[in-house]
């Protein structure tokens, strides 16, 4: 299985993705924003987090219009895998490869800590290595993390299973304790929590690593 | 020509920050103030032949998000 890793100015997880993709056995390929195509026979794109382009205008935002979420963008709608982290989730949301957006935290700090999150569909290749409703625990580091949508569109989240995490004690003020949802194929995950950050002891974590395995042997070529 | 945007969070659309900056005047004394929305307001230098129709595009496209935004034009 092939995977990208997406590199904007201003990205600080890429690497770390790119070794929990390379750990869970994907051949990774680390791909600049200015490149107008994914490499060949890519099945799953990474966007990570950070603070492309300096979180200037909106989170993501300006990141949403370079020339490679364009090719990102139709990676998706043939079906293909991406899985938007953090700055990633707000890119994803930006370009409305998901639905809704990430406001300021609402008590307006940086949240960076340990926090517990439920599984609330193992129904996704990114969540099938874990029970529906199991708890974890994925390290949050972020201002704008504050899920809004409007009621129509959480309705049908709720209605089509596809809220994959919510926080165990909201930490941002997020609508329904919303951590990461799906596309409506489900082959889209963008989630504020850092399942790369927790792929080994030494990190002083493994719950990430469900993740990571499940996807590769979870994924349909598209 | 001169393009003046204002984008503000739509109504409904909780405001953190005008709650903050709500809050710190109250802590101040100033007592009179029922509610405080932030937003932003950019200024576009245009072009000769500019037109306002490019102009929501951009805010479209770009300069707000329409999910959670709403914006204003006004061209001097």
């Amino acid at each position: 299985m092939r995977a990208a890793v997406l590199v904007f100015p201003g990205s600080n997880c890429d690497r770390d993705l790119a070794v929990a993709f390379r750990a869970a056995g994907f051949d990774t390929h680390m791909v600049w924003h200015k490149d107008t195509a994914l490499p060949e026979g890519i099945d799953l794109v990474g966007v990570p987090g950070g603070f492309s382009y300096g979180d200037y205008l909106r989170c993501g935002a300006i990141a949403a219009q370079s020339p490679i979420m364009r090719a990102v963008g139709q990676h998706a709608e043939r079906g293909g895998y991406v899985l938007g982290i953090c700055n990633g989730f707000q890119v994803l949301c930006e370009t409305r490869v998901l639905p809704g957006a990430l406001m300021r935290n609402a008590g307006l700090k940086f949240v960076c800590k340990m926090q517990r999150l439920s599984v609330t569909t193992a129904d996704s290749a990114f969540t099938s290595g874990y029970e529906a409703r199991q708890e974890i625990t994925l390290p949050i580091a972020h201002h704008d993390g504050n899920y809004v949508a409007d009621p129509a569109t959480l309705q049908a989240l709720r209605a089509e299973d596809r809220i994959a995490f919510t926080y165990v004690g909201n930490p941002n003020g997020a609508m329904d304790d919303i951590a990461g949802i799906l596309s409506p194929n489900r082959r889209v995950l963008g989630l504020m929590p850092h399942p790369e950050r927790v792929v080994d002891a030494a990190q002083g974590g493994t719950d990430g690593a469900p993740m990571f395995h499940a996807l590769t042997k979870g994924l349909v070529v598209a | 020509m001169k393009a003046t945007v204002t984008v503000m969070l739509k109504q409904g659309v909780l405001d953190p920050q005008g709650e903050a900056v709500k809050s710190a005047l109250g802590a101040l004394g100033f007592s009179g103030v029922a509610g405080v929305r932030q937003g932003k307001l950019i200024e576009l230098d245009l072009a000769p032949g500019t037109t306002e129709a490019e102009v929501t595009a951009m805010c479209e496209k770009l300069l707000a998000n329409t999910v959670i935004e709403s914006y204003r034009v006004e061209i001097a």
